[in-house]
């Protein structure tokens, strides 16, 4: 048995039992499981190679050749493989923009718009599985939008798919354990690394403590204190960093921070920022999943079931994209999300799925320890969450300054898409994946309401700008030609 | 901004705002332009400043740029290919460009 690969849209099945979307662990495992318990299943992915972006290019690396990228990273070649062998289509460099919900014979089914190859399809399937992943969270500071300036995730990126390193002075700043993984790994792949700010907040530890002992059995637990004592060996480590801004006119040349009270000045090439990953739930938003706010992750995650069903039929959730767990939780929750369709889908196989579905719960459980401990050591301060500079970009595609939301904001408007409306934050071509964190948490902090109250912008499709010529080419529904022309014949 | 660390074996030709460069196969124009020394690829649509790719996951949208005539493709989604032709962009997009 092995996959499918699909060269081009017109080359698909008319319809799928499942259709996952995502090739990260979640998305390819679910895959793997999915067509095992007997689904006709496809994946389609937005990447050119599976593995997402925490085993990006896995197929490609090997530790022969980027040793540096280190064991957690290899441990991506197990679930590659299960994905490779297994009897499941797969369409690479797809982006679904639309997923609508549908009957078939009085069932419920699911529409997805995919755009591949500069044309657009609709693929029907009877259940679909988003694994749309994690993002990082933005890192509003002053000067994040100048050239030099990117995210330690999109350094990561580099490194894994293209071998590349950031040339000359390099600081990394911001919170979480993507911090000192990458210092690690950049300082092995010959970065000049000559600071490391932490922003972690001090008080988090002493709120992370009583967390502790499940953390201890971890095995991240060795692994990151490790890490920290490598890295501190290296590089100076700033730690309770405040205030951040990078310092540049058409690109950055220093960073300027806070540090036990006192300012500090350092050159740089280049800086790379992080404040933790949250869900990528723009496809499950613009779907009309119910979202709800996590307050200890601080993001907003679709509600779920613990199988990873959403509060729509027909769709599931798997991964990092219903909630932060890591790669290792991600994949498990992706043969649960899998294993929970084909259970679905085929209630006959109860007595084979129902068992299975049991033992990656249990595994799951396990994998999960520690995770409290993690999230609230970790959870960003609140200066990067709802930054106060007034000066300070928020929405980057229509340069919205934090300035004028704070103002919106104290004039009692009444949430972010309220705030679209007015300032046009969150319209430009990100469509608000890199405000919306920002927004909500403006509007709770200067309006004291909680960000579950405050919500988050109502996405709509399509979830990433699309060609018109390619909408026009699908064929439209007599109501959606009915809403733009008010023609009630069906002559379309 | 970056410089690679490995080799692999193949190239091929691209252009960015005319000027020929050979870069390897199998990455994204947004890598493919940042080995090269290039980070600034457009300006932004309101105040006209310096943006570079900033998520190179295609969730941010910096990257944008105009690839073989269409305006406003993700330079870190889009794989380089033997003749592409790539350029900045200036601002906001018209409407009588490539869309």
């Amino acid at each position: 048995m092995a996959l499918r690969k699909i060269e081009d849209l017109h080359l698909l099945d008319r319809e799928y039992d499942l259709a996952i979307i995502g090739a990260g662990p979640a998305g390819m495992a679910a895959a793997a499981q999915a067509a095992a318990a007997g689904a006709r299943t496809i994946l389609l992915d937005e990447n050119p190679a599976p593995g997402g972006q925490i085993y990006r290019s896995i197929e490609r690396n090997s530790p022969a050749r980027r040793a540096f990228l280190g064991n957690d990273y290899w441990k991506g070649k197990g679930v590659l493989k299960a994905f490779l062998q297994c009897d499941a289509a797969y369409l690479s460099q797809a982006l679904v923009w639309s997923v609508e919900q549908g009957e078939t014979d009085g069932k419920a089914s699911v529409e997805l718009r995919v755009s591949a190859g500069g044309k657009s399809s609709i693929v029907h399937a009877r259940r679909v599985v988003f694994a749309t992943g994690a993002m990082e969270r933005p890192m509003p500071v002053r000067g994040w939008t100048l050239p030099g300036v990117m995210t330690i995730g999109a350094a990561q990126i580099a490194l894994k798919s293209s071998g590349l390193v950031p040339d000359g002075r390099v600081v990394l700043a911001g919170s979480g354990p993507l911090l000192y993984l990458f210092a690690d790994q950049l300082l092995q792949a010959g970065g000049n690394l000559v600071a490391v700010l932490d922003t972690t907040p001090r008080s988090n530890w002493a709120k992370a403590l009583p967390f502790l002992p499940p953390f201890l059995v971890s095995s991240y637990l060795l692994k990151g204190l490790a890490l920290l004592a490598k890295v501190r060996r290296s590089v100076p480590v700033f730690t309770g960093v405040g205030t951040i801004e990078v310092i540049g006119q058409d690109r950055a040349t220093a960073i300027r921070f806070q540090a036990k009270g006192r300012t500090e000045e350092i050159d740089i090439d280049s800086a790379f920022l992080h404040q933790g990953v949250v869900p990528n739930n723009s496809l499950a938003n613009a779907t009309g999943c119910l979202l709800a706010w996590n307050d200890r992750q601080k993001c907003f995650q679709p509600e779920l079931d613990t199988h990873g069903r959403s509060s729509l039929p027909a769709i599931y959730v798997a991964g990092d994209g219903g909630g932060i767990g890591g790669a290792l939780v991600a994949e498990v929750g992706g043969r649960i999300a899998a294993l929970a369709a084909c259970l679905d889908l085929f209630p006959e196989k109860t007595r084979q799925i129902g068992p299975l579905l049991a033992k990656h719960e249990k595994r799951r459980r396990v994998l999960s320890r520690g995770r409290t401990f993690i999230d609230t050591l970790y959870q960003p301060a609140v200066a990067f969450r709802a930054p106060t500079d007034l000066e300070t970009i928020a929405c980057r595609c229509e340069e919205v300054t934090v300035g004028a939301i704070r103002d919106a904001a104290a004039r009692n408007v009444v949430g972010p898409n309220q705030l679209k409306t007015m300032l046009r934050c969150g319209m430009g071509p990100c469509q608000g994946r890199m405000c919306t964190a920002t927004i909500t948490e403006i509007l709770a902090d200067v309006q004291q309401r909680s960000p579950a109250d405050i919500g988050t912008y109502r996405l709509r499709t399509p979830i990433k700008p699309v060609p018109l010529r390619e909408f026009a080419s699908l064929p439209f529904t007599p109501d959606a030609v009915q809403a733009v022309t008010g023609d009630h014949s069906d002559r379309s | 901004m970056f410089r690679r660390i490995d080799k692999t074996a193949d190239t091929v030709a691209i252009t960015f705002d005319g000027i020929p460069m050979r870069v390897d196969i199998e990455q994204t124009v947004a890598a493919a332009l940042l080995s090269q020394g290039i980070s600034t690829l457009r300006t932004s649509v309101v105040c006209d400043r310096p943006r570079a790719p900033y998520c190179l996951m295609g969730v941010c949208f910096e990257c944008l740029v105009t690839i073989d005539g269409i305006q406003n493709r993700q330079a870190c989604m889009t794989v380089v290919r033997d003749g592409m032709a790539i350029s900045s962009q200036s601002g906001a997009r018209s409407l009588d460009e490539g869309c």
